[in-house]
């Protein structure tokens, strides 16, 4: 059991595996799908709603989806912790500004790599609110719903993350 | 159902906590928080990501449907559009290629130590979160209905029974899986 919780990592299936019950659970013990990007909706909010509370208060969207701490809110800290846990017990806990691969193909800036990353972010979490749902919430809860949303999405995820990274790597790399 | 957890808000920001760590332990675990993972999945060189999420997928469709028998869970679906569904899939897969982390793997990556995508992809993540909520209205005027699909479940789409569609969905992902092995991907 032990060596488990030290390994590096675990057979993708497995983990794949746990990840289902989890999903499950979320839906037994919450009656919410599993899901990231929605947290982030609530993060933003907050931060925004302590900066400039009109905005938020006229804002459509907010009033949709509510700036709070709960549920979804408290998915993304959780996920940092538990990430955390994991590294830290493998010995696998490194500080990196530049991924390795990043890093041999376009250099080891990091103001570089910090500005392409933000420019991801953004397109990132507007194309998750955009189709309702991220990796997670389309990809595994959606879809193990059969839902047709969940499977177009999580499709085209993968059809723009493919043409884009081949675009990167292979053409501007 | 379990009405009365799901109504105690105190209880669900601890139950959103638990689960949370537990997701991002198991993806720290699976190592799709890692940015060479991600990206390799998207060059096609490296399926740990498709890998695990169709393992989640089939131990979840099997889990989901046979509490829903039970009476203890409800689908949790919404209705899709070309319009919003694949224009936004088809956002969200630039800004996965460019950051080399999704929504939840930004999160797991900052727990191991990735200063680029705590300073670069959660930064970006807020900002797109701000942007959505400014641009939303007008998108759902303009393009978020359009082309509206004709059902919202595989099942009714194929006119087929539910678990005629699960059992062809693990009977195809499982092929698909062992010919990923057998190929040596």
């Amino acid at each position: 059991m032990l060596a488990y919780l030290t390994a590096v990592s675990w057979s993708p299936y497995l983990a794949g595996a746990g990840i289902g019950i989890l999903a499950c659970c979320a839906f037994l013990l919450s009656d919410r799908p599993l899901g990231c990007s929605t947290g982030y909706v609530k993060i933003g909010g907050l931060v925004e709603r302590a900066l400039r509370p009109a905005i938020v208060e006229k804002n459509e969207y907010y009033r949709m989806i509510p700036p709070a701490i709960d549920w979804q809110f408290m998915i993304v800290p959780g996920i940092v912790i538990g990430a955390f846990l994991s590294a830290v017990l493998s010995g696998s806990f490194h500080l990196v500004w530049v991924p390795a691969l990043w890093g041999d193909t376009f250099g080891y800036s990091p103001a570089l790599r910090v500005v392409v990353a933000v420019i991801g972010g953004i397109l990132l979490e507007t194309g998750a609110r955009w189709a309702g749902g991220c990796t997670s919430g389309h990809g595994i809860s959606g879809t193990l719903q059969l839902s047709c949303a969940s499977i177009a999405a999580a499709a085209c995820f993968f059809i723009g993350g493919i043409a884009m990274a081949m675009l990167l790597f292979h053409i501007i790399g | 159902m379990l009405t009365g957890l799901h109504r105690n808000r105190r209880a669900q920001i601890a139950l959103g906590l638990f689960i949370g760590i537990a997701f991002g332990f198991l993806l720290q675990k699976s190592n799709v928080t890692s940015y060479q993972v991600v990206i390799g999945q998207l060059l096609l060189s490296d399926f740990t990501i498709l890998k695990m999420m169709l393992s989640a997928v089939i131990v979840g469709m099997i889990g989901f449907f046979t509490l829903k028998r039970l009476r203890l869970v409800q689908p949790h679906i919404m209705s899709g559009a070309a319009g919003s569904s694949l224009a936004g899939g088809l956002v969200f897969g630039l800004g996965f290629a460019l950051l080399g982390y999704c929504p939840g793997t930004v999160a797991g990556a900052v727990g191991q130590g990735a200063l680029d995508a705590l300073f670069g992809g959660c930064t970006g993540m807020l900002i797109g979160a701000g942007l959505f909520a400014r641009i939303y209205p007008a998108l759902d005027t303009a393009i978020l209905h359009r082309g509206e699909f004709p059902a919202t479940t595989l099942p009714q789409l194929l006119h087929a029974s539910e678990r005629l569609v699960i059992l062809l969905f693990v009977i195809v992902s499982v092929l698909f899986l062992l010919l990923l092995e057998h190929w040596g991907l």
